[in-house]
């Protein structure tokens, strides 16, 4: 098993106008998008949504195999909420009776459009990991909420949290992999066996890894606060998000997007 | 001699097919003798972690053989598994793989993945626990009790509890203060002699393996660029320079020594040797 082959918060380095981008443009920018996929409701509006997604991927030079590769996890969800759509939509246009089951025209077109929308929503979403670095992604998130500060929401540490929760996965995996590989070295065995020995088998590489996460945790702590560090207030940051011409011009576009599926949705297409 | 371990072309490449493509070891043949007491250095990154993980099973090879008494370990499922128990691997800060309830428990672990029955497993805790100097007393502590020196010595008969017939440490003393690193050479020492067991001791440190072992395998970029005794060695010291590894302190000084015209033995690497080499350019011994 190579736990260092899994990748987390996958970040594809560039220089694509994508990247270059603010982090807030992009989340706005991709919460407008999908606003827009659930405005969808034609061949029409679900072709302009699509070439809209083709156009951004092609600007963002991200391969489209890893696109692919990322939308496979998703499959048996897929499989399963088309199912559903198939034999439980109600209409006319009866296609095909199987014992209680019944396939509907109405049913094979929710069907489709279903499984498009969630692809879509998956592919976009994922262009928005790909092209921007999880640092980036958390500072954007921590400016779109700082409203919610007047709530009392603790944005700032929030931010904090899932920040230091990015850095460390790929150290906890590498930590799994060694305490792994010292229990094997000791006889563990953690690929045979039935459920519950399996789960037992886990104890050994369990324990150890909570308390050098707990150690860790710890230390960071410490140092953390021998630099003074005391929260949000006041802090000034190492990279200041600015919106420039690119960003302006792009949210205009996500607006115009989202404008042009209304207006073609009230036309019914 | 008779080789207990060896690797035929041994080659490792982490993560292949994708863009993170990197090779560990090429074409690597590395022998280690029955009994023998051997160092491997190298710098971070040169493969011997990779080397080592190998000789037990834990890594299976890209391309290549490992054979223990023979018989290639990867040839079948159940010899992967033995070898495992016939060759111990202690990791690096070892401590940091300690689970059980009690120091006992945490050291019967290996032995109960061998199938053994409770009084051989009883004989094999109290005997690995002795070996590295743990009291009866502390053996039914929790292992996070301890300090880091004492756990350290518990991961380490951990490993030994299952007596192996080579025992693999991978930097046993790295970040102990000098009386650890004593206590748990000594330790090694013990067991290599006790069992008649195979040593493979990995470090960077030269005075820690210089004054230890009988026989030093250098790990380059890979490859095994040489081997032999420490003194064959250590007479790359341009070469080891090269490699950031260095040579001893003492083979330093005397090599500076015979540059300044001095004639002196060529070939010192411990402050025993030197003492000799001196008193003995000066016409005492």
């Amino acid at each position: 098993m190579a736990l260092k082959d899994i990748t987390l918060g996958q970040y594809f380095p560039g220089n694509s106008p994508l990247h270059r981008m603010d982090p807030r443009t992009k989340i706005l920018g991709i919460t407008l998008y999908i606003v827009a996929l659930f405005m969808a409701k034609s061949f029409v509006s679900y072709g302009f949504l699509f070439a809209v997604l083709a156009a951004l991927i092609r600007i963002s030079r991200v391969p489209v195999k890893s696109i692919v590769r990322g939308l496979k996890p998703v499959v048996f969800i897929l499989v399963f909420t088309a199912l559903l759509n198939i034999f439980y939509t109600p209409g006319e246009h009866v296609l095909l009776r199987i014992w209680v089951l019944t396939v509907t025209l109405e049913g094979v077109r929710t069907a489709f459009f279903m499984v498009v929308r969630i692809m879509m929503l998956i592919a976009g979403t994922f262009l928005l990991t790909y092209t921007t670095s999880p640092i980036l992604l958390t500072d954007g998130i921590e400016n779109l909420l700082s409203p919610l500060k007047k709530l009392r929401v603790p944005v700032h540490e929030l931010a904090m949290m899932m920040s230091i929760a990015l850095r460390f996965i790929p150290t906890l995996i590498e930590e799994t992999d060694k305490i792994m590989s010292a229990q094997r070295a000791r006889g563990a065995d953690f690929e045979t066996g039935n459920l519950i020995q399996r789960a037992k088998a886990l104890i050994p590489l369990l324990v150890p890894l909570f308390i050098s996460a707990f150690r860790r945790a710890d230390e960071l702590a410490v140092a953390m606060e021998c630099r003074c560090y005391h929260g949000g207030e006041g802090r000034t940051r190492l990279r200041q998000l600015k919106y420039r011409t690119l960003d302006w011009v792009t949210l205009t576009l996500a607006l115009v997007m989202c404008a042009v599926v209304f207006i073609l949705g009230k036309f019914g297409l | 001699m008779d080789a207990i371990i060896e690797t035929k072309q041994l080659s490792h490449v982490y993560s292949a097919g994708t863009p993170f493509e990197r090779a560990a070891l090429n074409c690597v043949d590395f022998t280690a003798y029955r009994g023998e007491y051997l160092g491997i250095i190298g710098h971070t990154g040169s493969g011997k972690s990779t080397l080592i993980q190998h000789l037990n099973g834990l890594l299976k090879p890209t391309s290549g053989q490992v054979l223990y008494e023979g018989q290639d370990i990867w040839s079948d499922p159940k010899l992967t598994r033995q070898t495992r128990f016939n060759v111990g691997l202690v990791f690096q800060y070892p401590e940091y793989q300690l689970f059980e309830e009690t120091v006992y428990k945490d050291i019967a672990f290996g032995p109960g993945n061998m199938g053994l029955d409770q009084q051989e497993i009883d004989r094999r805790v109290r005997q690995a626990a002795a070996f590295v100097g743990l009291t009866e007393e502390q053996l039914e502590k929790s292992p996070f009790e301890l300090s880091g020196g004492q756990k350290r010595r518990v991961a380490i008969a951990g490993v030994i509890a299952m007596e192996p017939k080579v025992l693999i440490l991978d930097e046993p003393t790295a970040g102990l203060d000098p009386v650890g690193v004593e206590a748990i050479l000594s330790n090694i020492r013990d067991y290599h002699e006790a069992h008649n067991a195979t040593i493979i001791l990995v470090s960077h440190s030269m005075e820690e393996v210089a004054r230890s072992v009988d026989r030093l395998v250098v790990v380059n970029d890979s490859v095994i660029p040489f081997h032999g005794t420490p003194r064959e060695v250590f007479r790359h010291g341009q070469e080891l320079e090269n490699m950031g590894l260095g040579v001893p302190q003492m083979t330093r000084v005397f090599n500076r020594l015979r540059a300044l015209g001095a004639n002196i033995d060529d070939s010192v690497y411990t402050i025993e040797q030197a003492k000799n080499a001196i008193l003995k350019a000066k016409g005492v011994l």
